[in-house]
C-alpha cells in the first residue's frame, strides 16, 4: 500500500477476517483476527524466521511462511502461491485485509540535530522516538563537541534519516544554518544503498528554510516541514512525525530487501513496530483515562512508553535487550546489580561466560531453573535502566519561563522536570518475550515490580502473546477490531501491587490494613517491613483495601495518612509489598540470598527444587 | 507447523564461496570479470573525502558574517597550504592587523556569509580494497563492487574479533581438548594462522601479540580475558574493526570448550596451506560469522553439491549451545513432535541427542545448532 503513512486509507468494505504480521529482526509473527458474532477475536497465530538476509533477501518469504502456519492451523486458505487472497471469497478462503508492521533490518535509525541540546535537541529526539525510530545521536550547537568532531560523527554514522530542528520561528538563524553546513560538509551516506540520497527533514526555524534549502537540497532528499518548537513554550511534533513515517515508507523501506513487494501486499501503510505499539498504548490511556507506563523488552532494544496526564512519550534504549544486547545490560548495570536479584551463588567468571554465550547464540532459552533466574535477574536490570533513560527524556519542556509566587520560595523547581510520577501511575503494561512468555505470570509481575518499584496502588498487565504491534496498525483502519482484540485476547491483567513508601527494619510495622473481598468478607492484618504477600483476586474482581500506614510511611496521601482504595484482580492477584521504597536489598551475600529466597517462596515464584 | 530450523555453523571441506568486496562510496574498479586475483591484490579503490575543518572567520576577525568576503584572500575552491593566510583585516595601524592562517593543507570547500564560516577540506585519502581471497572475479558493478569466487574449505566460527588477514595454517596442539599455551607460540609463528584446542589464556594472547601471529583459532576464551584484551566490556556482538595485534576466532564459545572434532580434523588436514580469515562478527540483523577460508589450489570453481537444508533430521550432528551441557556434541536421535515441559516449566519443542559416550539427553530445539557441511560424509 503506497499511500501516505500519515493519512491511513478509508476502507469501506466490511473487514471480517484480518491477517496481520510484525516483521521483527529475527521472527515474523502473524495473527489471524476474525469477527465472531459481534466482536473481533484473535484466533490463530503463526511465526517464521524473518528473511531479510541472505540467502532469501526478501522479507515476504518470512511473511508467507508465517501465514502458511496460520493456514495449517486454521484450515483457512489464505495464500494463492505468493499472493494473499483478498478479499474473502467464502467462509474458508481469503482474508479481507492484510496489514503489517516492521522493525526488521535494525528498525528505523535516525540522527537528530538541534541548536540547544536540552531544548530543540530534545524536542527533535522526542519527535523521532515518537515516530518509532532509534535515535543514534543528537547533535547540537552546545553538545560540547568541536565542529570537526561533529562533522566526523555525521560522516561515520550511517542513519536512515536525519531530522534537523533548531530555533524558534523568527529567532536567530545562524546556528541552524551552521548545522546545515556541517551536514553538507559531512556528505552523510545512508545505511542501505550506495547511490540514493539520504532523506533529511528540516523542522526548525522557518526563517532559515531558504538557506537550509540552498545548502542541503542537492546533497540530500530534503523535506521541509513545520517547526517542531515554533515557540519555546510549545512543541509541535506531529508534522515532523508524519514526515518521518512518510519518508520511512518512501525511502528507507524501499531499500530493504523485499519491501517493495510487501508494500504492495498490504492494505494499509506499513508502520515501524514501535510506532504501532505506541499507538495502542496511547489509545488505552486515553480510553480509560489512565496514567500508564508500557514496556516492550526485546532481544536488542527496550522500548518504554508513558502517558501521564495525556502526554505521550516514548524512548528506546537501543542496546538494552535480552539476547543480542544481553551483554550490554551487564556492561551498563554492572555485575553486582544483576547478582542482587539472583537467589544463588555463582562465580563471576562462569556468569560472565554464560552471558556472553547468550549474546553469541541469542535464540537459546534457559533450560534449568538457575538459568531462568539469571535471565530474569538481567531482565530486571534492563527494565530498570530503560526506565531511568525514559524518565530523563519524558520531561516537561525545558527553557520555559515559569511564573513563581511567594509560595514557591521553598519549592524551587526547574523547568523540564520528569513527567513520570510513580504515585500517579495507574497501570504498567509489559510486553516482549521475557514478560509475555515467563513460565509463571507472577514472574512477569515481580520482574516489573522489582525493576520499576511502583508506589501506592498500581495495576500490572502483560501482552499475552505479543500482538500489540499488529493491533496498533489495525487501530488506524478499524478501531473497533483493535479494541475488541486488545481487551479480550491481548491484555492479561496480572493484578495490583500495593507498595507503601518508606523504610524500616525487617519485622517492624509497615501498615495496618483491612481488606474487603468481593464476597463481602473482611480481613484485618498487619503488613511488616521485609514482607511480600500475595492474595488471589481473580481477573475482573475488585477488593477494597483500607491502609493505615505506620508513622513515616506514605501511601500517597502523606506520611501516616490512611488511604482507602479499590484494587483490581488479575491472573496473579493482589501483591502487598512491604519491602520498602526505595527497595533496598541486603548488601551481604548470605543476607541477600536469604531475603530473595523468602520473597520468592512467599509468592511461589519458582517451582520447588526437589 | 512450518519446520523449525536452527541455523548452524558451516564446517565443510569443499564448497564455493562468493565474497562481495564493496567500496564505501563510488570509486574505480581495477579488475574485470574473469580475472584471477590473490588475497592481497587491490581490486578497487576510492578517494575518501578528506577531513573538514570549519573556521569561523567572522568571529576571529570580529566582523559581521556578511562582510567576510571582503577580508578573504582565498576564495571557495582554492587550494591552501598549511599556515597560509586565508583572510586578514586591513587596519589603519599595522600593529592591529589580524591574519587568519589555515590549520591544514587542502582546499576551501565553502564560505558562508550567513554564519561567517569557512570550511577547509584536507586532500582525499586513497582507500584500497583487497581481494581478501585467492579466487576469480565473477561479477562487477561499475564504481561500486566486485564479487570474488573461490572453491575452498570453509570453517565458520561463532565469534571473533579483528579484521581480515591471511596466513599459513599451523597446528600447535595435538588434540581438540588441549589448551593453547604461551609455550606453543614461538617466533616461527609470525604471520601464521595458529590453531589451538579448547582454550586460549590471557598469557597466550600476550605471547601471540609479541610473536606477531596473524590469527588464532580456538574453542573458547574467558570473557574476562576478552575484556582485558579489548580494554572494555563488549556490549553487543558487532566486531571486526578491533586492533589487538591479531585476528581471533572462537569456534565454540566462551569458557573452556574443546573444539568440535570435525572442525579440528578439517583444519589439521590443511596444515601448511594458506587461509584467509576474518574475525568480523555481527549477531544482529544480517548475521555475519567469523570465517576461515582455505582456497583450493586449482583455482577453478567447482560447484559443490550443497543439499538444501529442510530442518533438523535424525542423525544430524549437533552442538548443544546452552547450559547445563553447553559445548557437548552429539547426534539427533529423536524429534518428538509434542511440546514438553522442561525444568523451568516452559513448554517447548525438544529433541533427543545421543552424546559420544552413548548417553542421551533431551534439550529444547532452540538450544542446539546443526554442525553443517559435508566433511564427515
Amino acid at each position: 500500500m503506497t499511500v501516505s503513512a500519515s493519512t491511513p486509507p478509508k476502507i469501506d468494505r466490511p473487514l471480517n477476517v484480518i491477517v496481520a504480521t510484525d516483521c521483527g529482526s529475527t521472527t515474523t509473527k502473524a495473527i489471524l483476527i476474525e469477527k465472531v458474532g459481534d466482536e473481533y477475536r484473535q484466533t490463530y497465530r503463526g511465526e517464521a524466521p524473518t528473511t531479510v538476509e541472505a540467502p532469501f533477501e526478501d522479507v515476504t518469504r518470512g511473511v508467507l511462511n508465517a501465514i502458511a502456519e496460520i493456514e495449517e492451523l486454521s484450515g483457512r486458505k489464505i495464500l494463492d502461491g505468493d499472493k494473499i487472497i483478498t478479499p474473502c471469497r467464502d467462509d474458508k478462503t481469503g482474508v479481507d485485509i492484510y496489514i503489517s508492521t516492521s522493525s526488521a533490518g535494525g528498525g528505523l535509525q535516525m540522527m537528530v540535530t538541534g541548536v540547544v541540546q536540552n531544548m530543540t535537541g530534545e524536542s527533535a529526539q522526542r519527535a523521532a522516538l515518537g515516530a518509532g525510530a532509534i535515535v543514534i545521536d543528537v547533535l547540537a550547537a552546545n553538545d560540547g563537541r568541536l565542529p570537526h568532531e561533529k562533522i566526523e560523527r555525521i560522516r561515520s554514522m550511517r542513519p536512515d534519516m536525519i531530522l534537523m530542528s533548531g530555533g524558534t520561528d523568527g529567532g536567530a538563524v545562524t546556528h541552524v544554518v551552521e548545522m546545515a553546513e556541517y551536514i553538507a560538509a559531512a556528505e552523510p551516506r545512508p545505511r542501505f544503498g550506495v547511490t540514493y540520497k539520504l532523506p533529511l527533514i528540516y523542522a526548525g526555524n522557518k526563517e532559515a528554510q531558504p538557506q537550509v534549502r540552498t545548502i542541503l537540497e542537492n546533497k540530500s532528499a530534503l523535506v521541509v516541514t513545520e517547526n517542531i518548537r515554533p515557540v519555546l513554550e510549545r512543541e509541535n511534533l506531529a508534522p515532523a512525525r508524519n514526515k518521518i513515517h512518510d519518508l520511512f515508507l518512501e525511502h528507507v523501506m524501499q531499500q530493504a530487501p523485499g519491501y517493495k513487494k510487501l508494500i504492495d501486499m498490504t492494505g494499509a501503510p506499513i508502520m515501524p513496530t514501535p510506532a504501532a505499539v505506541g499507538l495502542i498504548m496511547e489509545a488505552i490511556a486515553k480510553r480509560e483515562h489512565l496514567n500508564l507506563i508500557g514496556v516492550d523488552i526485546g532481544g536488542a532494544t527496550t522500548d518504554v512508553f508513558s502517558v501521564f496526564d495525556g502526554v505521550f512519550n516514548r524512548t528506546v534504549s537501543a542496546n538494552l535487550g535480552m539476547s543480542y544486547s544481553v551483554s550490554n545490560v551487564l556492561a551498563e548495570a554492572g555485575l553486582a546489580n544483576i547478582m542482587r536479584w539472583v537467589p544463588l551463588t555463582i562465580d563471576e567468571q562462569t556468569l560472565r561466560n554464560r552471558i556472553k554465550n547468550k549474546m553469541i547464540r541469542p535464540t537459546t532459552i534457559p533450560q534449568t531453573l538457575d538459568e531462568l533466574q539469571i535471565e530474569q535477574a538481567i531482565a530486571r536490570e534492563a527494565l530498570r535502566l530503560a526506565l531511568i533513560h525514559h524518565k530523563s527524556l519524558a520531561t516537561g519542556l525545558k527553557g520555559v519561563q515559569q511564573e513563581r509566587t511567594i509560595s514557591d520560595v521553598f519549592e524551587q523547581q526547574t523547568s523540564g522536570k520528569t513527567l513520570i510520577d510513580m504515585l500517579k501511575l495507574d497501570l504498567i503494561v509489559g510486553s516482549g518475550g521475557i514478560l509475555s512468555h515467563a513460565p509463571r505470570r507472577i514472574q512477569s509481575m515481580l520482574m516489573m515490580v522489582d525493576a520499576y518499584e511502583p508506589t501506592g496502588c498500581t495495576r500490572l498487565s502483560v501482552d499475552s502473546i505479543f500482538m500489540m504491534p499488529h493491533l496498533g496498525v489495525l487501530s488506524t483502519i478499524n478501531e473497533q477490531a483493535a479494541t475488541d482484540v486488545f481487551v479480550r485476547d491481548c491484555m492479561i491483567y496480572l493484578g495490583t501491587c500495593v507498595a507503601p513508601i518508606g523504610q524500616g527494619k525487617d519485622g517492624e510495622l509497615c501498615a495496618d490494613y483491612e481488606m474487603t473481598w468481593p464476597d463481602g468478607k473482611t480481613m484485618k492484618e498487619q503488613l511488616k517491613f521485609g514482607e511480600l504477600r500475595l492474595f488471589p483476586l481473580e481477573s475482573g474482581a475488585q477488593a477494597t483495601i483500607k491502609f493505615q500506614p505506620a508513622k513515616g510511611v506514605n501511601m500517597g496521601a502523606g506520611a501516616g495518612v490512611a488511604v482507602t482504595r479499590e484494587v483490581q484482580g488479575g491472573v496473579v492477584g493482589l501483591l502487598l509489598d512491604g519491602r520498602g521504597r526505595p527497595l533496598l536489598l541486603p548488601a551481604d551475600q548470605p543476607g541477600r540470598v536469604a531475603a530473595l529466597t523468602k520473597w520468592f517462596d512467599a509468592v511461589r515464584l519458582y517451582p520447588t527444587v526437589k | 507447523m512450518a519446520h523449525s530450523y536452527t541455523p548452524g555453523l558451516t564446517v565443510t571441506d569443499h564448497t564455493v564461496v562468493h565474497r562481495r568486496r564493496m567500496l564505501p562510496l563510488p570509486g574505480t574498479l581495477l579488475v574485470q570479470v574473469g580475472d584471477r586475483v590473490r588475497s592481497d591484490q587491490v581490486v578497487a579503490q576510492a578517494a575518501l573525502p578528506g577531513k573538514v575543518f570549519p573556521i569561523n572567520l567572522a568571529n576571529q576577525l570580529s566582523v559581521a558574517p556578511s562582510e567576510i568576503n571582503d577580508y578573504l584572500i582565498k576564495k571557495a575552491g582554492d587550494a591552501v597550504a598549511i599556515d597560509e593566510i586565508l583572510a586578514e583585516n586591513k587596519p589603519l595601524i599595522k600593529w592591529f592587523k589580524t591574519e587568519i592562517r589555515s590549520p591544514v593543507a587542502g582546499t576551501i570547500e565553502s564560505v558562508s556569509s550567513v554564519t561567517g564560516q569557512v570550511l577547509l577540506r584536507e586532500p582525499p585519502r586513497l582507500l584500497q580494497l583487497l581481494a581478501y581471497l585467492d579466487g576469480t572475479i565473477i561479477e562487477t558493478i561499475p564504481q561500486q563492487d566486485v564479487v570474488v569466487e573461490t572453491t575452498c574449505s570453509l570453517v565458520q566460527g561463532i565469534f571473533g574479533i579483528g579484521g581480515e588477514t591471511s596466513g599459513e595454517i599451523v597446528m600447535v596442539v595435538k588434540a581438540p581438548d588441549e589448551p593453547l599455551t604461551p609455550g606453543h607460540l614461538t617466533p616461527a609463528m609470525k604471520g601464521k594462522v595458529v590453531i589451538g584446542g579448547s582454550f586460549l589464556s590471557a598469557d597466550a594472547m600476550t605471547q601471540a601479540k609479541a610473536v606477531g601471529v596473524a590469527g588464532l583459532v580456538v574453542g573458547g576464551i574467558h570473557d574476562e580475558d576478552l575484556r582485558a584484551l579489548l580494554g572494555y566490556d563488549l556490549g553487543v556482538a558487532i566486531t571486526g574493526t578491533e586492533q589487538v595485534g591479531f585476528t581471533l576466532i572462537l569456534t565454540e564459545g566462551f569458557g573452556t570448550i574443546p573444539m568440535a572434532a570435525k572442525t579440528f580434523k578439517l583444519l589439521s588436514a590443511h596444515a601448511g596451506r594458506k587461509a584467509s580469515i576474518s574475525g568480523a562478527t555481527q549477531i544482529r540483523a544480517g548475521v555475519i560469522r567469523p570465517e576461515i577460508i582455505i582456497p583450493q589450489g586449482d583455482g577453478q570453481a567447482r560447484r559443490a553439491a550443497q543439499p538444501q537444508r529442510e530442518g533438523i533430521r535424525r542423525g544430524d550432528p549437533v552442538r548443544i549451545i546452552r547450559d547445563p551441557m553447553f559445548g557437548r556434541i552429539g547426534e539427533v536421535s529423536a524429534l518428538p513432535p509434542e511440546l514438553m515441559k522442561i525444568p523451568t516449566e516452559s513448554e517447548v519443542r525438544v529433541l533427543e541427542v545421543t552424546l559420544s559416550d552413548g548417553s542421551t539427553v533431551v534439550v529444547p530445539r532452540t538450544n542446539i545448532e546443526v554442525i553443517e557441511g559435508a566433511w564427515a560424509t
